[in-house]
């Protein structure tokens, strides 16, 4: 019978149904960070428990490393405390660590795909809620809380409802200048942030086929940010061609098996979907968020909402939205002033994201009122990039180049916003007091329209306004 | 581990929907290493911004252990740190038209239903808790009902948690290392990362 990946792999990762109707679901991989483990390790050394499968569990370090100094012990005595803790954790359980200061560490969901740990067909848990993100390759992938990585921890496995999936079909050619962040935000928007409760969602339609995968990678990053706890990319020759020959990737006549086993993994003509959704690849301009949630986005020639063409009852969330980012309703988004730029992120901070930025800011400066960061999401992509020179390129434009991190993504480290800044950002949430200043205030866009906005000093469409500026000189 | 079925206490009505992680707990309080203390620091900015107007700083409201919100609450990030502080705080369920899986999922570990009620249920239930906030609203997990003073509605908790927390098997780790040769019998079966 045609069925699903979801279905697929779900079914060959079910261990049993639990008493409570709950599926058992063993985990192939389960990622490791400092910030959602320390309670659980804890928890397992009240029990005496061990951790059942530490070669199938890999840590890092990345949420609260500083991007500028990394000497130890840290500046900030919580977060040496924090990465100290899990080194210790890391040798007594014996799980294998990429610390601070290998050439394997980076943001988690940076490295696993680099290294080759993440492949089609597995299960992957982490506790974080873009674990999403390996879904790209055509695995599993969830994000979860400090229990649950005990539980994982414990048992390698967790106990789940299994997900409906929902299709999403791309179709058609993406326009210059339109990639695969301005591809979700535009799917977040039509579908909404809670759209995808319950859901996995399947990415599919020839504009996915055409991407690479780290721009499948992006894509499948911000599933959350839409309420899809999964979401995925069939694999296909794009796939193996990215995995083949990476450190933790099949070797020899084991690959050409895993080939072989991953194709069959992948969803048949003729399986049946719970739903399914169309999304034409020519309808998506650049797109930037304009409030306090991801699916608060306009396309960069729109414009802000009004109340008054809206509903009554979208009225009071977008009210909220427009007095915290200090909009009236009705302007356009292009021209909006910033104060800082961000490019980096697990939603882009890979070389492709570096170079597209980068290749904005050739020959150009950063706006004199813009602080701007990139800041690569691997100690790996930091020397690939540097390979490249595009350090010098940033440099040269006016950006700070940093160490791998998450850095401003998320205000764990000394990169934050400071008062009301308003930053053009490449990451993925523009919550309320998420850059570190409580009052501090994102728009989300993709790494070439967070280097367009640095330069001009507001935002702009990338497509026309730089082209624009060249004619003029 | 304890048995759940029914939750008796006074309401606080938060109201907004889309109530993300970040805002029930910032980041910045994610750098501890226990998650002790946390109850004091949730919605911390959100109160901060409201100079005292925030639902948390009602005192009238103070002794309350029910929270009643809106759609989508607890979307974002997976930090359990969201649920643990608002169980800290003294919260032992929350009322919502919908949850964010994620968050719901984290609170189940903890012992804290989170229950789903309709628009108008939940916009009826937050309006007489604003009006007399020592109405004593009872949850029933069995009759899968709320009752507050006047008002009773249904109320909707998937089957699998439901049956955790009636059979206190909620903390799910014993159930999932009761058999554990199955799993290395999977485990055998599925390959996952070659070691380099």
């Amino acid at each position: 019978m045609a069925a699903t990946l979801f279905s697929k792999v779900w079914d060959a990762h079910t261990v049993r149904i639990l008493p409570t109707g709950q599926t058992q679901l063993f985990v192939g991989l389960h990622l490791v960070h400092e910030v959602t483990s320390p309670q659980a390790f804890d928890m397992l050394r009240l029990r005496g428990l061990r951790v059942a499968f530490p070669d199938r569990t890999v840590a890092t370090v990345d949420h609260i490393v500083p991007t500028s100094s990394q000497e130890r012990p840290f500046a900030d005595p919580m977060a040496e405390e924090m990465l100290a803790t899990l080194e210790r954790n890391c040798v007594e359980f014996g799980i294998p660590f990429h610390a601070l200061g290998s050439d394997r560490q980076g943001i988690v969901h940076v490295i696993g795909p680099e290294l080759g740990l993440t492949q089609p067909g597995l299960t992957i848990a982490c506790g974080d809620s873009h674990t999403s993100t390996h879904g790209a390759f055509g695995a599993i992938a969830f994000g979860i809380g400090t229990s649950q990585v005990r539980d994982v921890l414990a048992s390698q496995c967790l106990a789940l409802d299994p997900l409906k999936v929902r299709r999403i079909d791309v179709d058609g050619v993406l326009g210059a200048g339109v990639t695969a962040k301005d591809v979700i935000l535009e799917i977040i928007r039509r579908l909404g942030v809670n759209g995808g409760a319950g859901f996995a969602y399947e990415y599919g339609g020839s504009a996915v086929e055409a991407m690479s995968m780290e721009e499948r990678m992006t894509l499948c990053n911000m599933s959350i940010e839409g309420a899809a706890r999964a979401g995925y990319v069939n694999p296909d020759e794009t796939t193996f061609e990215y995995v083949k020959g990476r450190p933790f990737a099949p070797k020899g006549s084991d690959w050409d098996a895993a080939v072989t086993r991953w194709r069959s993994l992948a969803s048949d003509a003729g399986a049946a979907y719970d739903d399914r959704c169309l999304v034409p690849a020519a309808d998506i301009e650049p797109n930037v968020t304009w409030g306090i949630h991801p699916g608060q986005s306009v396309p960069v020639s729109g414009r802000v909402p009004r109340l008054a063409d809206l509903p009554e009852a979208e009225r009071a969330s977008v009210a909220e939205a427009l007095d915290y980012m200090g909009f009236s309703g009705g302007e356009p988004i292009a021209g909006t002033r910033i104060d800082v730029a961000f490019v980096g992120s697990c939603t882009n901070g890979r070389l492709s994201d570096l170079r597209a930025a980068a290749e904005v800011v050739r020959g150009r400066r950063v706006a004199p009122h813009v602080k701007a960061l990139a800041v690569p999401g691997s100690v790996a992509v930091k020397a690939a990039a540097e390979r490249e020179g595009l350090d010098e390129l940033f440099r040269a434009a006016g950006f700070e180049w940093r160490n791998a991190g998450c850095s401003m993504c998320l205000a764990m480290n000394p990169d934050r916003l400071e008062g009301r800044q308003v930053c053009a950002s490449s990451s993925n949430r523009n919550f309320k007091g998420r850059q570190g200043s409580p009052t501090g205030r994102t728009l989300l866009m993709s790494p070439a329209m967070v280097a367009a906005a640095a330069v001009a000093g507001e935002v702009v469409d990338v497509r026309t306004a730089l082209a624009a500026e060249e004619k003029a000189r | 581990m304890s048995r759940i079925a029914r939750i008796r206490g006074t309401a606080l009505p938060l109201r907004g929907d889309d109530v993300d992680t970040d805002r029930i707990i910032p980041a910045r309080y994610l750098k501890a290493v226990t998650f002790e203390g946390l109850g004091d620091h949730a919605f911390e900015d959100d109160r901060k911004a409201l100079r005292g107007a925030h639902p948390f700083d009602d005192a009238r409201f103070s002794a309350a252990s029910l929270l009643v919100v809106n759609r989508n609450f607890g979307c974002g990030s997976s930090r359990e740190h969201a649920p643990q502080a608002l169980y800290r705080r003294g919260f032992r369920a929350v009322l919502g038209e919908s949850f964010s899986e994620i968050f719901f999922g984290n609170s189940v570990a903890l012992g804290l239903p989170c229950l789903t009620l309709s628009k108008a249920d939940i916009a009826a239930l937050q309006e007489l808790v604003d009006r007399e906030p020592a109405t004593g609203v009872e949850v029933d997990l069995e009759a899968l009902r709320v009752t507050a003073g006047p008002l009773e509605a249904p109320l909707s908790l998937p089957a699998g948690a439901r049956e955790a927390f009636l059979t206190g098997g909620w903390d799910g780790l014993n159930l999932l290392l009761e058999r554990f040769e199955e799993v290395r019998t999977l485990a055998a079966r599925v390959p996952g990362p070659s070691a380099s």
